[in-house]
């Protein structure tokens, strides 16, 4: 099974995030993952976009965000970097703690993080690097 | 100025409104927008609204649409009002389980069920 890949620059628009999405669902397919993967893949990638959209690219005249992603049988692999100033993951409140749990937002990186295999950050925060292995919890 | 059309389907029977999701992805921040600011207006519109939202339709959401749906509890709990979710794909289920929001919603299989749970 050949090594699917893409790499785009995105703006913050619906369609063309559609469109990404839509197209890493059907190289998943294509390289045989089900549909709880690609259940997976969609959230995981919805909500490391609206972060990088939210709190990194915010400034519209701001660069692109890159997005790239590598689809095997066996794994796949999503980057996202937003260029923008970055955070500390670490930092991020637990949303799920009694005094944040009707707060309205902060949830996207406990969802990536329950969805995916592995997630993780470069030094300054604005790039994000996602694996998914089925199986791998 | 062209109306913008609606992402939901409302009926209201006895005291009891049920909505029903246009969208089968609830992913898109602007239509999130929308399913917010019209449910928010049916609850504004009644006394001690009931409200029932059936995820019949629904194959994925969005962090964002469940911020959503804790302004809408609010809102309701705020008006002396009760809200009831139903039919939840398990898998979508499951992403409420994560972020234990099935904690703070009362969600029920069906919509009989979430009918039958409302205190009068």
């Amino acid at each position: 099974m050949p090594v699917l890949s893409d790499s785009q620059q995105l703006t913050n628009d619906p369609d063309r995030i559609h469109a990404i999405e839509e197209k890493l669902l059907t190289a998943a397919k294509q390289a045989g993952h089900d549909s709880s993967t690609a259940f997976a893949l969609r959230l995981a990638l919805d909500e490391a976009l609206r972060n990088a959209f939210t709190h990194g690219a915010t400034d519209p005249s701001s660069q692109p965000v890159d997005v790239s992603w590598t689809v095997e049988s066996s794994r796949v692999t999503i980057v996202i970097n937003d260029h923008g100033p970055g955070f500390d993951p670490d930092a991020i409140a637990d949303p799920t703690a009694d005094e944040n749990i009707e707060r309205p937002c902060g949830r996207g990186l406990l969802l990536m993080r329950a969805y995916m295999t592995s997630v993780s950050h470069n030094k300054s925060g604005n790039t994000v690097t996602m694996r998914y292995e089925p199986g791998g919890g | 100025m062209a109306s913008v059309e609606s992402r939901l389907r409302v009926q209201t029977e006895d005291d009891i409104t049920r909505i029903e999701f246009v969208d089968r992805n609830i992913l898109d921040e602007g239509n999130i927008q929308q399913i917010g600011d019209e449910i928010l207006q049916i609850i504004d519109s009644a006394d001690r609204p009931k409200l029932l939202i059936c995820f019949s339709n629904v194959e994925h959401l969005s962090s964002a649409a469940l911020g959503t749906l804790i302004t809408i509890n609010k809102r309701i709990r705020d008006k002396g009002g009760q809200l009831r979710l139903t039919d939840i794909d398990p898998q979508i289920y499951e992403v409420f389980v994560i972020t234990k929001l099935n904690k703070l919603f009362q969600i029920h299989a069906t919509i009989d069920e979430g009918l039958a749970s409302f205190e009068s």
